[in-house]
């Protein structure tokens, strides 16, 4: 299972005299399996969301339950993919995805096999035994993801996890994902800048306003997908020409657009 | 290139420093501004020092005394890391045990070590502990503090991080605090070394019988201060020696990780 569900979630933070409203009202579930990418301004707290549900803080008022639990603290049930990646610059690429399962764990010879293969999903088998600061920021990236996905998580929460790459490596990173996801189907929250990234990864796409941050709008784009056929392309690009995407897009665009509008004004 | 350039460069003007505080030196005694009794040429000292490489004097040669103050002060310096280093951590990360031992700790590290020589003398007389417990009480402080900065200041993210991948605190401690506070430690090592080495010689020169403190109080005794200035020159000598090794582990260390600068 993996059920995520805000409960009229508001997040103040400063003091009681000058207090700063980050989340208010935010409603919004996120079904088992399901891609959810959450886009909106910078500053408009979806960080402060993804860390609510990480257990790496609280809500000022409201609930954030997963499977109708409150969370208390973090679980490696709920992986976090940080922006800047978080790395351990002293472990190897091997050790920082090892650490996860030692502290399940997990047997020595079934370590080896489960990050076997997860190193030649991420196309990383050779840089094994290099320190972080020996690799790109695509690859770092890679490990960061790797490291949460040996451990199978319910929940994968991931914040901007491309938004340190190249366009080019990023579209790579997008189609593993995709290929990630189909192979091994998780409840994923996902945070992101570019609207294309989440039109082309999520089933839903939440909107988020500007400061106090709420949700504007929810999209789906799961059934145009199905709809449209989405799938049959190998390529994003292919999918990114087509009218049901465009269209899409364009929508979020706007609405995006006029937060900025009211946030300018 | 540069900094080649640069190396050369304080090699230059280290040595000129150097020569020019030996002649200034050698200027004061030869020159009889100051009476030779008070203040020995450069080459007197240096006589001496050779002399005593391989001639006994208070019970002993100048590296025997030495062997013996090093001896005391490898116990007390490790005695200090390996007490200090878990503690500082610890408190960085317990927070209750922050609350509980930081008070008296601060209390404590602003008496000067020599001042527990009365206790050092009456607990444990001419024996090894004197000197030890003295060392200790120099060369202590910055392992705690420095492990304690460490542990503090680690980037809240990869703490973060260990917490997501289910970390107990033990695990915590030693393979994310420890790592992330190595450099910070290393230069508490040094901090520690250099006190703990200054403490040292304070300590012998009342509370032992070897050792060179006590080489200097002997020489003193006997009016002849090429030996005291001699035993000056090894606790330099070894101090710096202590420190270039120390400095090396940083930089080794510091290369490991790509934090090269
Ligand atoms: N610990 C904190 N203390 C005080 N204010 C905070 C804290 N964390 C976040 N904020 C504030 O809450 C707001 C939302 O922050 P958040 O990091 O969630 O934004 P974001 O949507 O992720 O922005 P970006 O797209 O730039 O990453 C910001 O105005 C930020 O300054
Ligand atoms: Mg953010």
């Amino acid at each position: 299972m993996g059920v995520i569900r805000f409960d009229n979630v508001g997040r103040v933070f400063g003091s009681k005299a000058k207090p700063f409203v980050a989340l208010k009202d935010i409603n919004l579930e996120v079904s088992n399996k399901e891609f959810v990418a959450i886009v909106g301004p910078s500053g408009c707290g979806k960080t402060t969301c993804l860390r609510l549900v990480a257990g790496f803080d609280f809500p000022s008022s409201g609930r954030v339950l997963v499977d109708e639990t409150e969370i208390r603290r973090p679980r490696p049930e709920r992986a976090v993919v940080f922006q800047q990646f978080a790395l351990f610059p002293w472990k190897t690429v091997y050790a920082n995805i090892e650490l996860g399962l030692r502290n399940q764990n997990v047997a020595r010879a079934e370590r080896e096999d489960r990050i076997r293969q997860i190193l030649e999903l991420m196309n990383l088998e050779p840089y094994r035994d290099h320190f972080p600061h020996q690799l790109s920021g695509g690859m770092q990236q890679r490990v960061a993801i790797a490291r949460a996905y040996v451990l199978d998580p319910e929940v994968l929460l991931m914040d901007e996890p491309f938004g340190a790459l190249d366009a080019q490596t990023r579209v790579v990173m997008q189609e593993e994902l995709v290929r990630l996801a189909r192979r091994n189907p998780r409840t994923v929250l996902f945070i992101t800048h570019a609207v294309e990234e989440a039109v082309y990864l999520a089933d839903r796409v939440a909107i988020m306003t500007r400061a106090p941050g709420r949700i504007k709008e929810v999209l789906d784009v799961r059934s145009i997908r199905e709809a449209e056929k989405w799938d049959s392309y190998e390529k994003i690009e292919d999918v990114m020409d087509l009218e049901s995407f465009v269209h899409l897009r364009t929508h979020i665009w706007r609405s995006l657009r006029e937060e900025k509008a009211a946030a300018a004004a | 290139m540069p900094k080649r350039i640069d190396f050369t460069r304080s090699l230059v003007l280290g040595l000129g420093g150097l020569i020019a505080f030996l002649g200034l030196w050698y200027g004061l005694s030869a020159s009889g501004i100051v009476p030779p009794l008070f203040l020995p040429t450069p080459f007197e000292v240096l006589d001496r020092f050779i002399d005593l490489l391989d001639r006994r004097f208070a019970g002993a040669t100048l590296p025997a005394h030495l062997a013996a103050s090093f001896e005391r002060f490898a116990y007390g310096f490790l005695l200090a890391a390996i007490v200090g280093i878990p503690l500082g951590l610890l408190m960085g990360w317990f927070r209750i045990l922050d609350e509980i031992v930081s008070p008296i700790f601060d209390g404590l590290r602003f008496i000067a070590p020599i001042a527990w020589v009365p206790f050092a003398a009456l607990w444990f007389g001419t024996g090894i502990g004197g000197p030890i417990l003295i060392i200790f009480a120099g060369a202590f402080p910055p392992c705690v503090i420095n492990a304690y900065r460490g542990a503090k200041f680690v980037d809240p993210r990869l703490i973060e991080a260990a917490n997501m991948l289910g970390t107990p605190n033990r695990r915590v401690i030693t393979e994310i605090l420890l790592p992330a506070s190595v450099p910070s430690i290393i230069s508490g090592l040094r901090v520690s070394a250099g006190l703990g080495w200054q403490s040292l010689v304070g300590a012998e020169l009342i509370v032992a019988s070897t050792g060179v403190g006590y080489m200097m109080v002997q020489g003193q005794a006997n009016l002849s201060t090429t030996t005291v200035m001699s035993g000056m020159i090894a606790i330099g000598l070894v101090g710096l020696a202590l420190d270039t090794a120390l400095r090396f582990a940083e930089r080794l260390i510091e290369r490991r990780r790509g934090m090269e600068t």
